[in-house]
C-alpha cells in the first residue's frame, strides 16, 4: 500500500482495545445537561424557560453571530432548569437542564428534503441551523469552513478518518457501522462547495475501514487515501500536507490551498441533517482507558452525565485519578464525572494512579526530540523557555501562534518539560497583547 | 625597537590630547541634580514610580514631569533626599507593604485537581479556575516571587507565598501579577491581618481550608471598631488597627494573625523586628 504522511510527529502505543466493539446506544439518563458553548465562537442564547416542554430536536437555543450554531434538545421532556452548570472546561457556564419523558420522540416539524432539490446555500442554511460542528473534538461550526470567500477557489474535499489519537475507535466503528451516511453527507458536502474531489484519509491501522470505504466510494468517485500510522496525522494542516503536498502558509486557513476539510462524523451528520431533517443531538464517544472495566464505544445524547457513560460499561476498574475527555493526547482532564458529554466528545478516557508516569521534571538536556517531532517545525523548547520568562514578543517572533497544541513536544520530552503547556500559555499571552494594542 | 615605542607613545599622546578635546568641546550638558537623584535612588529598576528605571526617573524628576515623591522603594529617606536636592519641601506617604492574605498552604487547603503545567499562577488559574478549591487562595506557584525585584517574596516548602515586611520596599509589582487578587497594600505599622481571601459562606470555606475566615463576626463583636464584615469575609479597618490583635486568640479558625509575632508556617524569615514606623497612640 502507498502510504502517504507528513515530516515529524512520533508514535505513541496505539491502545485501541475498542476497535472491535460495535457501537452500543447508551440509555437515557435522568437528566440531561445541555451547555450553550458546545463549540468555537460564540455561545448560543437559551430560548426556553422552565416549564417548558421540548420535543428530541427542537431548538433550545439560538446561534449568536456568524461563528456559532443553534442547540437542539436531545429527547423530549421538561425543561427543569436554566442555569450554570459544570462545564467539560472546569468552570460552571449556562446550561438547559432537560428532565427526559422517556418517550425520546422527535419534534414532528423536523422533515427531511432530497439534497438534489436544493441549492448550495439551502443546502449550508440547513446544516447551520441543524448545529452541525466539526465532530473531531474541535467544534468549529461546519457551515463556516462550507463559506469560503469568493477569492478562494476550493479544490479538494478532504474528510478526516484518520483518528490518530491512541484509545480513540469511535470514528473507526463509524466508517465501518455508517458508510453509507458518511458517503452521502460527502455527496451533500461537495454539493455545498461545487466540487468533484473528495478523499478520505485514513491511517493504515484501519484496513477493513479502508477497504469497506474504498469499494463503496469508487462508484460515487470518492477516493480513499490510507495513510502512515503517526500522530499527529489527524491535524488538519498535517492531513492536507500528507495527502496533497500543500502546506497551509503560517496564520491562515486551509482554504488558502484550496482545501477544505471535514471529520467522518461530521459527513455523517451532514447526512442526517439533511435526508431527515435531523439536527446534532447524538454522537459516538470511544469510552475506554484501563480504568474502564468493559471499554465501548457509545451512541450518547449530548448532554449524557460521563458517569452513565461509565456505568454503561461496567463501571469503574479502581480508583480513577485521570479522567480526560477526548484523546489522551489532547483531551481535556475532568474534574468529575458529573459533566455533560458535548457535541465534541470523541471519548472518555480513565486512568488510574498506576496507570499515570511518575513526572520528575528535570533541566533541558537540549536533546533536540521535541524539535523533530514538531510537526509544525517549531522550536518547543525555545519557546517554552520564553513563555517561562513571559517574553511575549520573542515568543511570538518563534511562531508560537503556529502551535497547534498536538502535545508531541511534552510526549518526547525525557525531561518531562511541560512544553505545550508552557507554550499554549504564552499564546494567551501573545493573544491577549494583540487584543490591548 | 625604538623606534616602535615612539610611534606608539606619539599615536597615543596625539589621540589623547584630540579625545581631551572634543570632551570638553561636545560636552552633553547634564543637570547636576540629575547625577545626584540618580544617586540617592535604590538602582533597582522596580518600575514603581511609573517609569522603566531609575534614570528615566530622575530626569523625569528634574523635568518636572513626575513628582518627586513617587520612588516607593526608597522611602521616607530617599524623598527627603530628593527634595533637598531639588530645594522643595518634602510630602512622604505613609509607607505600605504588601501582605498575602490567605495562610492555606497546601496541607490545609483543600485541592480541587492536581497541576502538572508549567509553574505560573496565571497560567495554573487558567485551567478550572485554578488548581485550589477556594476562589481566592494562594496558588503559591511563585509568579510573585519571580517578579520582586527585592527577593521580598517566598514560597514555603507547602506552597504559600510569604512576604517580608522588612525587604518589601511597597512598589506594588507583585499586586499586578497576582490573578487571585489575593496580595493586599497595607499600612506598614499594622501588623494584625486576617489572613484569608474567600468570600464563601462559612460551611463551604470549612469545607477546603483549615484557616480560613467563616464570617463569625466574633472578631466584630470584640473588637468593633477594628473589624468589619463584608460577604462573609472579616477585614481589619487599618485606621484602627492597634486594636485589632486583642481578639487573636479569640478567632475560631485562627485566619487573625499578628506579623510581630512571626509569620506564617514554614517561612524562613526571621520573625519581624519592631516596624520602622511605631505605631500611633491616640
Amino acid at each position: 500500500m502507498n502510504l502517504k504522511t507528513f515530516p515529524g510527529g512520533l508514535h505513541p502505543p496505539d491502545s485501541k482495545h475498542s476497535a472491535a466493539n460495535a457501537i452500543e446506544i447508551c440509555p437515557l439518563p435522568e437528566e440531561l445537561v445541555i451547555p450553550m458553548s458546545q463549540h468555537i465562537g460564540a455561545p448560543a442564547d437559551a430560548c426556553v424557560a422552565v416549564g417548558d416542554l421540548v420535543k428530541k430536536g427542537q431548538v433550545i437555543a439560538n446561534a449568536k453571530g456568524f461563528v456559532s450554531v443553534p442547540i437542539h434538545a436531545s429527547s423530549s421532556g421538561e425543561v427543569i432548569a436554566v442555569e450554570p452548570r459544570l462545564h467539560p472546561m472546569g468552570k460552571a457556564l449556562p446550561s438547559v437542564v432537560i428532565k427526559p419523558d422517556g418517550e425520546d420522540c422527535w419534534d414532528e416539524s423536523l422533515q427531511g428534503s432530497d439534497p438534489a432539490n436544493l441549492s448550495a446555500d439551502e443546502l449550508k442554511n440547513l446544516i447551520r441551523d441543524a448545529g452541525i460542528v466539526g465532530m473531531g473534538g474541535a467544534t468549529f461550526p461546519a457551515h463556516v469552513k462550507l463559506s469560503p470567500p469568493e477569492d478562494k477557489k476550493i479544490e479538494i474535499l478532504i474528510i478526516n478518518g484518520v483518528e490518530c489519537e491512541p484509545f480513540l475507535t469511535a470514528d473507526h466503528r463509524l466508517m465501518l457501522e455508517e458508510s453509507e451516511r458518511i458517503l452521502d453527507g460527502i455527496d451533500i458536502l461537495r454539493k455545498v462547495l461545487g466540487i468533484e474531489r473528495a478523499v478520505i484519509g485514513i491511517e493504515a491501522n484501519k484496513p477493513d475501514a479502508i477497504e469497506k470505504l474504498t469499494r463503496e466510494g469508487a462508484t460515487r468517485k470518492i477516493e480513499v487515501q490510507a495513510l502512515e500510522v503517526k500522530y499527529p496525522q489527524g491535524a488538519e494542516k498535517q492531513l492536507i500536507d500528507a495527502i496533497t503536498g500543500r502546506q497551509v502558509p503560517s496564520g491562515t486557513l486551509p482554504m488558502e490551498v484550496g482545501v477544505v476539510v471535514q471529520n467522518v462524523g461530521t459527513a455523517a451528520a451532514v447526512s442526517d441533517a439533511i435526508r431527515l431533517g435531523r439536527p446534532l443531538v447524538e454522537r459516538v464517544a470511544t469510552v475506554t482507558g484501563p480504568g474502564i472495566n468493559q471499554p465501548k464505544n457509545l451512541l450518547i445524547r449530548i448532554g449524557t452525565p460521563l458517569s452513565l457513560m461509565v456505568e454503561q460499561c461496567g463501571g469503574l476498574n479502581g480508583d480513577p485519578a485521570k479522567i480526560i475527555m477526548g484523546g489522551p493526547m489532547m483531551g481535556q482532564t475532568q474534574l468529575s464525572l458529573d459533566i455533560p458529554a458535548i457535541r465534541g466528545t470523541s471519548g472518555l478516557l480513565i486512568f488510574r494512579k498506576q496507570d499515570l508516569p511518575k513526572l520528575e521534571t528535570g533541566p533541558c538536556i537540549r536533546c533536540g526530540r521535541c524539535i523533530t517531532a514538531c510537526p509544525i517545525h517549531l522550536q518547543p523548547t525555545t519557546i517554552a523557555a520564553y513563555a517561562r520568562l513571559d517574553m511575549v514578543d520573542e515568543a511570538e517572533d518563534y511562531h508560537a501562534l503556529d502551535c497547534i497544541e498536538c502535545g508531541c513536544c511534552t510526549y518526547i520530552c525525557p525531561a518531562t518539560l511541560p512544553l505545550v503547556q508552557s507554550i499554549r500559555h504564552i499564546k494567551g499571552g501573545i493573544m491577549a497583547k494583540k487584543r490591548t494594542i | 625597537m625604538l623606534a616602535a615605542i615612539l610611534s606608539l607613545g606619539g599615536i597615543g599622546l596625539v589621540a589623547a590630547a584630540a579625545l581631551g578635546v572634543a570632551a570638553k568641546k561636545f560636552a552633553v550638558e547634564v543637570d547636576p541634580r540629575e547625577a545626584a537623584i540618580l544617586e540617592v535612588l535604590p538602582g533597582a529598576n522596580c518600575g514603581a514610580c511609573g517609569l522603566p528605571g531609575c534614570g528615566g526617573y530622575a530626569k523625569a524628576v528634574v523635568n518636572g514631569t513626575f513628582a518627586p515623591n513617587l520612588c516607593t522603594p526608597g522611602g521616607a529617606e530617599t524623598v527627603e533626599k530628593i527634595a533637598h536636592i531639588l530645594g522643595v519641601e518634602a510630602i512622604t506617604a505613609d509607607p505600605k507593604v504588601a501582605v498575602v492574605l490567605c495562610q492555606g498552604d497546601n496541607g490545609k487547603a483543600t485541592e480541587k485537581y492536581r497541576y502538572l503545567g508549567l509553574e505560573d499562577c496565571n497560567a495554573a488559574q487558567k485551567i478550572a479556575d485554578g488548581p485550589k478549591a477556594c476562589p481566592g487562595g494562594c496558588l503559591g506557584l511563585g509568579t510573585c516571587e519571580r517578579v520582586c525585584p527585592f527577593g521580598a517574596i517566598e514560597i514555603t516548602p507547602d506552597g504559600l507565598a510569604v512576604i517580608s515586611r522588612e525587604k518589601c520596599t511597597g512598589c506594588e509589582k507583585c499586586i499586578s501579577v497576582c490573578p487571585r487578587k489575593v496580595i493586599r497594600m497595607t499600612p506598614l505599622d499594622a501588623t494584625t491581618h486576617v489572613l484569608c481571601n474567600s468570600h464563601d459562606k462559612g460551611p463551604l470555606v470549612r469545607k477546603y481550608c483549615q484557616v480560613g475566615c467563616i464570617g463569625c463576626t466574633i472578631c466584630k463583636k470584640n473588637a468593633p471598631d477594628a473589624y468589619k464584615i463584608e460577604n462573609f469575609l472579616a477585614e481589619v479597618i487599618y485606621e484602627h488597627h492597634s486594636e485589632a490583635a486583642e481578639v487573636l486568640e479569640k478567632c475560631p479558625t485562627k485566619c487573625i494573625r499578628d506579623f510581630s509575632t512571626g509569620y506564617p508556617e514554614g517561612s524562613s524569615f526571621p520573625p519581624p523586628t519592631v516596624p520602622v514606623k511605631p505605631a500611633q497612640v491616640d
